[in-house]
């Protein structure tokens, strides 16, 4: 280990000042999830709005980041500008590995700069420098200026926002290092009210190893287990992408706004057709040999003459669903196409594509009319969506900005209520049944990471709803114990309670490795008691008519027991929210 | 003599496996940076990654420049060996490097590639290889 307590630089963008604090608490809060949710009860006011200066915006890593392979991963917890409460984002790209030899264990920044500015930090300096030739730059270009403005290539972190954070888009995200982001829940407007356009984490200090021998052997092994046995082949091999064409056949991909499950359009965009059509090459997190990152590459006629520019292009089962199917496209190379789009302007992929998905329904039923989209949006039609896309980053007319505060906020001023796809937050793309839309409607992160409720829908369950609820429970708990490490949720399988205890244990944190289930169950109800704080209401979540429509491989949702589930869900949420009298400063 | 080649870097996914084995094996610390080998983004992440290593020159002008001893030949085939007890982090090698494949540490050490081949097997795509100096062409174009 480094040190025992947490090592946390806080930033104050208004003051432009900056200072080290040493937060004990390791223990109980291990890092990751359970730090950021320690830091914002230290810092964030849940009383206050989202857009408050003072709020702050938290990016943590844990005891075992760079020290083993796949704990490549950097938490960041916020207020959220979709519901005003507190929630999570998890991305890697090189974050982790830069934070970690920045030599902090958490990154927190409060205030509102005067103008919009880049921030740099590392572990001899903090920097901000005042960049109005950004705002309204795109992601990518404001990458390559961010680059320039900075050195240190290799060894630092890229952290920025595009037109969408700027505007103050409910589902804008913080892109990290091109192809990652800290994509759902809307960090990235939260850096656009700080007026921070971008964050450079410069990795440029170097640790001692343990001494022994036990470090090097629980290493090998993990390292061994991750690479040479075929528990990673699906993110190696075709990706997340493997899963379009299985969800599809297991009639539970979402297709044009979930009017359907399954299409025989399907040939088009799955993820063998990406990776004998599209694929250009694969990359990787810092610290990851798995390298899941999928390049896709999109060359476009720009002049006659055959004049050609090419794009890359980083896809995911995510985007496929968001951008490809639930649009109705089915032509590879224009969910490409649309997927650069959204990158550029810096939304998130998953809310950007649900949305326009609603839009193009409510377009249809007469719910709303071109006077509104401004272009029309046809299911299939790549075009439109393309300059949807843009009005939506930038805002252009009323029509795009309420739908970027959200697809129910949209559809409740315009009646289409019925038909938008919002589980919590805009869907992710598994139809596969009750559980799944119980769980992601109320779970803490809205994200279909929460739990394995998708899974568990495609094998056939008892209509057992206590039991299926402390399943979810149960697995949050363990899921926010290796966020809080901070490990790769697609290395659950390798990184067994057992195998961090060992590599926690090698690296001098017995005490931690003893503690790590109560931690993680302690963790669990701090993150509730936040959340509720902030004003969840979880009996009041509802799921939309257009979920009891739905027809997956068991046949049409069984309503009445979808209900049932919500409602034992939504009471055992209260009960882990519920503060805790006496034990602590802020109740009630 | 074997001489690391970074062969086949165009299958490089940028994970720093290498360079995290170089200074987790090699010299025992935790880092990125302070490893033989590096890898940078070229001109950006969406170009793909090149590798700073040493080429193992021969002779090694950074052996020529060191004022100790501390960097000295190896025996044939270019390269060099490192006493870090002689090193008086003058820093004198870092300039001398065409290349600049050697880095430097918060405390002006020095960190060489000693050709050893340790980081080879954490390669995930094979892009690194330990053989025989003129062989990498070779290498690129029987690999599979
Ligand atoms: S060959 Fe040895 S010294 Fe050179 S980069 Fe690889 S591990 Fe480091
Ligand atoms: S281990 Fe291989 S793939 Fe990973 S950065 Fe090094 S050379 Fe590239």
């Amino acid at each position: 280990m480094i040190r025992p307590h947490f090592r946390v630089l806080m930033v104050d963008l208004t003051s432009r000042k900056t200072h080290v604090v040493n937060v004990p608490g390791r223990e109980t809060w291990l890092g990751g999830s359970g730090l950021g949710a320690l830091l914002f009860e230290k810092y964030g006011d849940p009383g206050l709005p989202w857009s408050d200066p003072a709020q702050p915006l938290i990016f943590a890593i844990g005891p075992l980041t760079g020290y083993f392979p796949l704990m490549s991963k950097t938490i960041c917890s916020f207020l959220s500008p979709y519901h005003g409460q507190y929630t999570e984002s998890h991305a890697g790209g090189r974050s982790a590995l830069a934070l970690r030899f920045a030599d902090m264990d958490a990154l927190v920044i409060v205030g509102k700069a005067a103008r919009p500015c880049v921030l740099s930090v590392g572990s001899k300096h903090m920097d901000i420098k005042d960049a109005p030739f950004l705002w309204g730059k795109d992601v990518f270009t404001t990458g390559k200026m961010v680059r320039n403005m900075f050195p240190g290539t290799g060894t630092r972190s890229i952290l920025r926002i595009g037109p969408a954070g700027e505007t103050g888009c409910a589902y804008a995200c913080i892109n990290v290092d091109t192809y990652r982001h800290f994509g759902r829940m809307g960090s990235g407007a939260v850096m656009g009210a700080k007026n921070l356009k971008a964050i450079a984490i410069q990795g440029d200090a170097s640790f001692p190893l343990p001494e022994g021998k036990e470090y090097a052997k629980v290493f090998k092994e993990i390292y061994e287990q991750l690479t040479e046995t075929t528990m990673m082949s699906k993110y190696h091999d075709l990706g997340t992408a493997g899963n379009v064409a299985a969800l599809n056949e297991l009639k539970s991909l979402p297709w044009r706004n979930l009017q359907a499950t399954t299409d025989p359009g399907i040939d088009g965009i799955s993820g063998e057709r990406f990776a004998k059509d599209m694929l250009l090459r694969n990359t990787a997190c810092a610290g990851c040999p798995v390298g899941c990152i999928h390049i896709g590459y999109l060359r476009e006629k720009f002049m006659a003459d055959n004049r050609y520019l090419y794009r890359q292009v980083a896809y995911d089962y995510e985007p496929i669903f968001s951008l490809g199917s639930m649009l109705g496209m089915t032509d590879g190379f224009g969910v490409l196409g649309l997927m650069d789009a959204v990158e550029r302007e810096g939304l998130d992929c998953m809310s950007g594509g649900v949305a326009l998905a609603w839009a193009t329904e409510a377009l249809e039923k007469g719910h709303i009319t071109e006077a509104e989209t401004l272009t029309p949006l046809k299911f299939g039609e790549a075009e439109g969506y393309k300059k949807a896309i843009h009005h939506l980053g930038v805002g252009t007319n009323d029509f795009y900005k309420r739908l970027a505060q959200g697809t129910m906020k949209a559809a409740t001023h315009y009646n289409g209520q019925d038909y938008a796809c919002v589980l919590g937050q805009e869907m992710a793309g598994y139809a596969t049944g009750e559980s799944f839309f119980v769980s992601e409607s109320l779970s803490f992160r809205h994200s279909h990471l929460d739990s394995s409720a998708y899974s568990a829908d495609q094998k056939p369950q008892d209509l057992d709803a206590p039991k299926i609820v402390a399943g979810f429970v149960k697995d949050e708990a363990s899921r926010i114990v290796l966020t809080s490490m901070v490990g790769c949720l697609f290395a659950r399988g390798v990184y067994t309670t057992e195998r961090l205890q060992q590599a926690l244990t090698s690296l001098g944190y017995a005490e931690v490795a003893a503690n790590l289930d109560t931690a993680g169950q302690d963790i669990q109800r701090l993150r509730w008691r936040l959340r509720m704080r902030s004003g969840y209401a979880p009996m009041q979540a509802t799921i939309p008519k257009r979920y009891s429509e739905v027809v997956t491989w068991k046949g049409p949702i069984n309503t009445e027991f979808m209900e049932t589930l919500r409602q034992t869900y939504a009471a055992k949420l209260m009960e882990l929210g519920r503060e805790v009298h006496g034990a602590e400063g802020k109740e009630g | 003599m074997k001489t690391l080649i970074a062969a086949r870097m165009e299958r490089c996914i940028g994970c720093q496996s290498c360079s995290l084995a170089c200074a987790r094996l090699v010299h025992k610390r935790l880092s990125w940076h302070t490893a033989g080998i590096r890898i940078n983004s070229s001109g950006g992440i969406s170009t793909g990654f090149e590798a700073r290593v040493c080429l193992a020159c021969d002779p090694p002008p950074c052996a020529a420049a060191c004022p100790t001893g501390s960097l000295s030949p190896r025996k044939e085939d270019g390269g060099v060996k490192q006493d870090r007890s002689l090193c008086i982090r003058c820093g004198k090698c870092v300039a001398a490097c065409p290349i600049g494949a050697i880095a430097q540490d918060e405390l002006d050490n020095p960190y060489v590639c000693i050709h050893c081949g340790r980081c080879v097997p954490y390669c995930p795509h094979d892009c690194l290889e330990l053989a025989e100096k003129g062989q990498a062409n070779v290498i690129q174009e029987v690999a599979e």
